[in-house]
């Protein structure tokens, strides 16, 4: 890629953002807009999915909901509507994506948590 | 009608104003600078030509040189003419300098380049012919072009048949492209959508012809 484009492209990129890992409990203050007013919302939960791919990097966060039930999104980490990303906590994980979480409920979808 | 000689960078993807992400072409405009401006008068019509790329001097010929020094700017190795309206050949001087910021964003362009060649393709990539059967006793006709047409009447192939052939490698305009980012500072521009041609093909910019609803 030419150093014109790259450039470019990094100016799309924020600063402020922490490194990112998979397996991080995260909480990403979501800009919401609804006709006039913006609020922000948030969502915390553990990264399953890191896809690096320059200003189009996103994450994809699931939790579990109400009634034990998954929800998962995904978020571009640099796009203008996610405002920050906290990293709560690390786990140790030996995968870079842990789908493997989806099949499974309870005390068995919990991960050991590690300093970092 | 505005426009700018450029070249190609690359594909890449920017937020826009409401944070939705937009593919875009990256396109290095300019410098490019009017070596003639042609007016009814003297050529029986408007137009600007301008230049792009400086060169060493001894890679022009004397012609071209002397072309230049005309309008005394420096050796240019592109030269393109973009018509204008007749009233607006007062707007250009000779060897005024143009940059990207000649458009701004929301502006709508269309872009000429020329295609990626594609080398000696035939019916099907080509044409968008269709595929014949794989199955049912069929063999090694899957991709054969078929019929070229009708018998002893008319007993020839009738001019401009579809077939195979040398594809891409050709003139292709782009119209109404949304340009989505200016850098002036760096000659910069990003149109949304693609642009016809391989990185670091010649390019050139102008306003759209053709308003799009």
């Amino acid at each position: 890629m030419s150093y014109l484009l790259q450039s470019l492209a990094d100016q799309q990129l924020k600063a402020n953002l922490p490194t990112l890992h998979v397996g991080d409990i995260v909480k990403v203050h979501n800009r919401i807009v609804e006709g006039a007013s913006e609020r922000v919302q948030m969502f915390q939960g553990t990264i399953i999915a890191l896809k690096e791919a320059g200003p189009a990097t996103s994450i994809t966060v699931r939790k579990t909901g109400a009634h034990g039930v998954g929800v998962e999104r995904v978020f571009r980490v640099h796009s203008p509507r996610v405002e920050t990303v906290e990293v709560l906590r690390h786990s140790k994980v030996r995968r870079a994506k842990l789908y493997f979480l989806r099949n499974r409920v309870g005390k068995k979808a919990r991960l050991k948590q590690v300093r970092r | 009608m505005k426009g700018l000689i450029g070249r190609k960078l690359g594909m890449t993807q920017i937020f826009n104003e409401k944070g939705v992400m937009i593919p875009v072409t990256v396109l290095e405009v300019g410098p490019c600078f009017v070596t003639q401006i042609k007016t009814p008068v003297n050529e029986g019509y408007a137009a600007i030509q301008l230049g792009f790329e400086t060169v060493r001097e001894r890679r022009l010929t004397r012609g071209e040189r002397g072309h230049l020094d005309k309008t005394h700017t420096s050796p240019l190795r592109i030269l393109r003419e973009f018509r204008i309206d007749e009233a607006e050949v007062s707007d250009y001087r000779p060897g005024q300098k143009l940059l990207a910021d000649l458009f701004s964003e929301g502006d709508l362009v269309d872009v000429v380049g020329i295609s990626k060649g594609k080398g000696f393709q035939g019916g099907v990539k080509r044409h968008g012919f269709n595929r014949q059967p794989k199955t049912h006793g069929a063999s090694d006709r899957t991709r054969a072009p078929g019929s070229a047409g009708a018998g002893s009447t008319p007993g020839r192939v009738y001019k401009g048949k579809r077939g195979p052939g040398h594809m891409g490698h050709e003139r292709v305009t782009v119209q109404n492209l949304r340009v989505a980012l200016v850098d002036p500072t760096r000659n910069l521009l990003a149109v949304r959508g693609a642009v016809p041609g391989p990185k670091n093909g010649l390019i050139t910019v102008a306003a759209a012809r053709k308003k799009a609803r």
